[in-house]
């Protein structure tokens, strides 16, 4: 080791010498909190390349069904389930913080029941468009961009549904509580992310 | 502190990955599976990419003998396509990036004095998925042979009317895996940099080489999205029939290179920034002086990170964008050249009035910058329109990306292995085959690289695979091929330099160098915990101000 050479210096020495200033300590985020964050900055890189293919097609069909098909009643619906999930889930995770167990399962699971109608909406909605309309993601450019970018959205819809499911499971059997609340927020996170960049997807396909 | 936080998990995560003292082969595999340590991760990288070298090198070699004479028939079109196609991908792909990513893993915790990265299983996860991504991109020969649309992989020849074989498919699903465990990896660093410093390091006072990974990992954020969008549209393309780059049915090859650029071109920031790093660490020691204009180096590091993620459509000026783009794209080009500058005039000024010491690692760092040079002023002659429009898809442009990739890139890195060995393994490299190796590789990578500019400018454009005789173009490909030939021994060299110092080796202390960051303060190899308690720093210099206390660097900083 290198301080070796700091023995050797006799002791009234080791006195004169000029002291570091004292070390402050850095009050930040946790590696767990900048790593969800560098996660969800690279989905957007990933939603935004969607994005952007989306509408690079749009309207260049001469063939097949066009955006004009989709239905726009239902989406507001499952639109409105997706919202009132990301409220649901801030609740869920402000009674964990306050040690609120039984609060915190009731908001945790009308999340997830959210989600999931959320899911069956785009079931249906699917299924409409390939049954009635025949537009599969093979048909033309709206099929291929649409499905991509909603489906890579139900995707992740579906990734946050499954965490959400994880973490009640580990609540009933009395694994998750008080103590993992930071890491609870964090899947918050991750599903007011997924909520937002729908709220982009919404615009971009079913108002424009 | 967050790193006391983290303790607790890590502790646990050790207690999955029993350790055997017995060697057998069966244990050394059973350590390498189960392992979440940084640093035996980091060095189960470096040896992918080192094996994928030699695989991407031999392709390379093949290459060559073919393109020796003219009229030459040694392998025949079809083969010559997928090899070039496989040499490139392998090369960006399983040797740069792994090589990089490995070096960054082992030694970004050792630099902020922390014990492990902020994710060590996510890390683990990273690196089998980069290493079964390459496994699957080369399942493709047992379609029957690789894929042959170069590693761009411009549309629409990865539509299934153009490339039936299912060779595609394994590159694209291989590169999409690697392309997953590459973004993990960049995740991990940006946490681990950002929230696991040791007390006192703030982030003005980390290693510079930690800088650089931290924009690196900045850049894998943005760049390996979009990539794994565009490579699942080629699969959907060919799978089930969507159309995204089926130009007959509407779908657009234009949008497929701006989707590949827009990754590829940060990609070759991903593929330098690090390497900077490494060169910033090794100029400093070797010259006996701080690192020159540590901020304005820091500041050139995030604005080349910046810049590069808008520069992409200077790869494709051919194609026939429109003047304002054209003219954008190349004023954005030359911009990189500023901070790019700053770097090489500050490595420049760290040596001037230094007491340099031409050990291995520097003679690697001087053949960096003078090479890295050359590269970069090629990149500025090719980001001029005109210029491009001439020479666009000759061998001028693979000699240029060559220059910056080897002159650049791998010199850059062997400094690196070359400075970093002995507190690896705890033994130092033979100075003489180190010697060997650099002036081997620089005088076969100079015949190598240097002709193919000429032959650029004598109009040989680049993927043909054979030419007639008479067009000017024999002898400087004849340069190439003995150029490539003298690389050979070289590589070998430093293989047999890697196995043999592990026991022919002088043992090499904590610090042979008489280095100043904190990953010479433990004892080389390092323990599994790195430190056995973590230090607290004030300045830039730990070891320094340890050795004199009577004049710290934190007086001055």
């Amino acid at each position: 080791m290198n301080n070796a050479r700091l023995e050797t210096i006799p002791a009234n020495l080791i006195r004169s010498l000029p002291l570091p200033p004292p070390v402050a300590l850095e009050r930040g985020l946790s590696p767990a909190q900048w790593g969800m964050i560098s996660f969800l900055v690279s989905e957007v890189a990933l939603f935004s390349t969607l994005i952007v293919v989306y509408l690079t097609f749009r309207g260049s069909d001469l063939s097949g069904p066009t955006p004009a098909i989709l239905s726009r009643t239902l989406v507001f619906c499952t639109t409105f389930c997706l919202i009132a999930s990301s409220v649901t889930i801030h609740f869920a995770v402000k009674s964990l913080s306050c040690g609120e167990r039984s609060a915190f399962l009731r908001w945790w699971t009308a999340s997830i029941l959210l989600g999931l109608v959320f899911l069956a909406g785009t079931a249906y909605e699917w299924r409409e468009l390939i049954v009635i309309h025949d537009l599969t993601i093979g048909r033309n450019l709206f099929g291929s961009t649409y499905y991509t970018l909603v489906g890579f959205h139900a995707l992740h819809v579906t990734a946050g549904v499954v965490l959400m499911l994880t973490v009640l499971g580990l609540t009933l059997n009395r694994l998750v509580s008080f103590s993992n609340r930071a890491g609870v927020a964090l899947v918050s996170w991750y599903w007011h992310f997924v909520d937002c960049v729908w709220l982009v997807v919404f615009a971009v396909v079913y108002l424009a | 502190m967050a790193v006391v936080e983290q303790e607790p998990v890590l502790l646990r995560a050790y207690q999955f990955t029993p350790e055997p003292d017995s060697a057998s082969w069966s244990a050394v595999l059973h350590i390498c599976v189960m392992t979440v340590d940084h640093k035996k991760i980091g060095i189960m990288y470096v040896i992918m990419a080192l094996v994928f070298l030699v695989i991407g090198g031999i392709e390379a070699l093949l290459i060559r003998f073919q393109l020796l004479f003219p009229r030459n028939n040694l392998i025949g079109p079809e083969t010559f396509n997928g090899l070039f196609t496989m040499h490139g991908t392998t090369m960006v792909f399983f040797v740069g990036m792994p090589i990089l990513i490995g070096i960054g893993n082992y030694l970004v915790p050792l630099m902020i004095g922390a014990r492990d990265m902020a994710f060590p299983r996510l890390n683990a996860f990273g690196f089998w998925a980069t290493l079964f991504g390459g496994l699957l991109l080369y399942f493709c020969f047992v379609t029957g042979g690789a894929p042959t649309m170069g590693w761009f992989a411009y549309a629409p020849l990865t539509e299934h009317t153009f490339a039936r074989s299912a060779a595609t498919d394994f590159w694209a699903l291989g590169l999409a895996v690697s392309g997953f465990g590459t973004l993990t990896a960049g995740i991990n660093f940006i946490a681990t940099i950002l929230a696991m410093r040791a007390p006192g390091m703030t982030l003005r006072k980390i290693p510079f080489f930690v800088w650089t990974m931290l924009w690196t990992a900045v850049l894998i954020l943005f760049a390996i999205p979009p990539l794994t969008v565009a490579l699942t549209m080629i699969l959907l393309d060919r799978n089930l029939g969507t159309h995204f780059f089926d130009v007959q049915n509407g779908g657009s090859a234009f949008l497929w290179q701006h989707l590949f650029w827009f990754f590829g071109h940060p990609e070759v920031y991903i593929l330098i920034l690090p390497v900077f790093g490494m060169v910033s660490e090794v100029i400093p020691v070797f010259s006996r002086k701080v690192l020159f204009g540590y901020e304005f180096m820091a500041a050139a590091t995030a604005a080349i990170a910046f810049i590069s993620l808008g520069v992409w459509a200077h790869h494709m000026y051919a194609v026939g964008m429109s003047r304002v783009v054209d003219l954008y794209f190349a004023a954005a080009s030359l911009v990189v050249s500023i901070p790019t500058g700053i770097k090489l005039f500050n490595w420049l000024a760290t040596m001037y009035g230094g007491r340099i010491i031409l050990a291995s690692p520097m003679l690697f760092a001087v053949g960096f910058l003078s090479m890295f040079l050359i590269g970069g002023l090629t990149g500025i002659m090719l980001a001029v329109v005109p210029f491009d429009l001439q020479l666009t898809d000759s061998y001028f442009v693979v000699g240029h990306f060559h220059w910056v990739l080897i002159g650049g890139t791998l010199f850059g890195t062997f400094a690196g292995i070359h400075y970093w060995y002995p507190k690896v393994t705890g033994r130092m490299l033979s100075e003489r085959l180190a010697s060997w190796q650099f002036w081997l590789l620089y005088v076969g990578f100079i015949l190598t690289f240097g002709p193919m500019h000429v032959a650029g400018f004598l109009g040989m454009p680049r993927r043909i695979y054979t030419y007639d005789a008479g067009l000017g173009w024999d002898f400087w490909n004849q340069v190439t091929t003995i150029g490539a030939i003298i690389q050979v021994p070289s590589y070998a060299i430093l293989v047999f330099n890697l196995i043999t110092s592990l026991w022919k080796g002088q043992p090499a202390g904590d610090n042979p160098w008489h280095a100043w960051t904190l990953e010479w303060a433990t004892t080389s190899p390092p323990p599994a915990y790195n430190f056995e308690t973590i230090p607290t720093v004030h300045s830039r210099r730990p070891l320094w101000d340890l050795s004199h206390p009577d004049d710290p660097d934190w007086k001055y900083e």
